[in-house]
């Protein structure tokens, strides 16, 4: 039963969370004041653990909360059921353009969908490198040389530098960065 | 079968290094499944992270089901979706289970510190490479620029603009103010 109830919970969640990520929060608020399955602290915690670790928050949130109201699993099924609407969903499109491959209606909005999805991606890069690579906090304290991050920068202009050169896989370039920020604690 | 499984694990793989949300997976998908396997192309991915964006779900697995689906039909789409979710419920369950305070960790800190400006290099040569396929004349650079500046901005505007909102009239423009018919697909292929 509570398996169920998870499922349900979580699939409603993927269904009207649209825009991924943090779109998923204000549902889990809610869940939380309706369910007590994990209070809004949780919450807070997850968004911090899912910033160390692969995957996304809704996920992570769903394996959490399934977790610790159905065990290994109740984290499963939770995970399964935030993950079932939007796969259904897709395949639906995906049919739907297929079908429509050769309409010039699709070709159009994708000339105009193109240019949005990049311009997301480069905000979703901005508002990494906020946080990586300077200091909003120390600039507003009036300490303007802590504004930038040096270490965090000079890293950035190396790996940068160094995807060209050595064209190694990405994965490699994310591990090097694990290490140093714990070596020269970033 | 074996296409199947194939698929299963190259997610399971893309699904345990993917930090940082649904963007910071591109170049390794780019890596992955463009250059190594071949199974789709910087377009398709394009697409798929547009429809992916204006659709309910998560947006990392969204293009996972995209790429199943192409690749192998249904089965193919449940197998890269399963194998995108696997490691990240692991993680977490170990987490959940015996390391609560993970997160607060000085040398998980310190190392996510560092992930974090290899996840904005990435994203930017991700974006580098997109752009010259998709902003092609001067009304996708207007666009670019509108749906940037919004974005980026969002924080200091009274009202919020959700992006699925952005996406869909990104998606209405094009079809109004487009005036290429035909020629556009091929001008991509080049």
């Amino acid at each position: 039963m509570i398996y169920l109830r998870l499922i349900w919970e979580f699939f409603k969640t993927g269904l009207f969370s649209v825009g991924g990520g943090l779109a998923t929060l204000p549902f889990l608020y809610e869940m939380s004041d309706k369910t007590s399955w994990f209070s809004h602290a949780d919450i807070a915690d997850m968004i911090a653990i899912s910033e160390s670790t692969p995957g996304a928050i809704g996920i992570n949130m769903s394996t959490y909360a399934g977790y610790i109201t159905g065990g290994v699993l109740g984290g499963i099924l939770a995970s399964l059921g935030l993950a079932l609407p939007s796969y259904i969903i897709i395949l639906l499109i995906a049919r739907f353009l297929e079908a429509f491959s050769g309409s010039k209606y699709v070709t159009r909005a994708f000339y105009g969908l193109r240019p949005a999805s990049i311009a997301m991606i480069s905000a979703a890069g901005i508002n990494v490198a906020r946080i990586a690579l300077i200091n909003e906090s120390a600039l507003k304290a009036g300490n303007i040389g802590g504004f930038f991050l040096w270490k965090a920068i000079i890293l950035a202009v190396l790996i940068y530098v160094g995807q060209k050169k050595l064209k190694w896989h990405p994965v490699a370039f994310i591990a090097i960065s694990a290490v140093i920020g714990i070596v020269f604690k970033f | 079968m074996n296409e199947i499984l194939k698929m299963y694990l190259a997610f399971f793989r893309i699904g345990a290094v993917t930090f940082g949300g649904g963007y910071a997976m591109l170049p390794i998908l780019e890596r992955d499944l463009v250059e190594k396997r071949g199974w789709t192309t910087m377009d398709e991915l394009t697409d798929y992270f547009a429809i992916g964006q204006c659709t309910p779900g998560i947006i990392s697995l969204n293009v996972s089901t995209f790429i199943g689906n192409k690749r192998a039909g249904i089965p193919g789409a449940l197998a890269a979706t399963l194998g995108f979710l696997t490691a990240p419920i692991i993680i977490i369950l170990i987490i959940a289970a015996f390391l609560t305070n993970f997160a607060s960790y000085s040398v998980v800190q310190h190392a996510f510190a560092g992930i974090r400006v290899c996840v904005c290099v990435l994203i930017l040569e991700a974006v580098l490479k997109l752009w010259k396929k998709s902003v092609v004349d001067k009304f996708s650079l207007g666009l670019y620029i509108a749906i940037f500046a919004l974005a980026v901005l969002s924080r200091f505007l009274p009202f919020s603009v959700p992006a699925a909102v952005l996406v869909i009239a990104s998606g209405v423009l094009g079809v109004l103010f487009c005036r290429d018919n035909g020629t556009l697909n091929d001008k991509r292929r080049k």
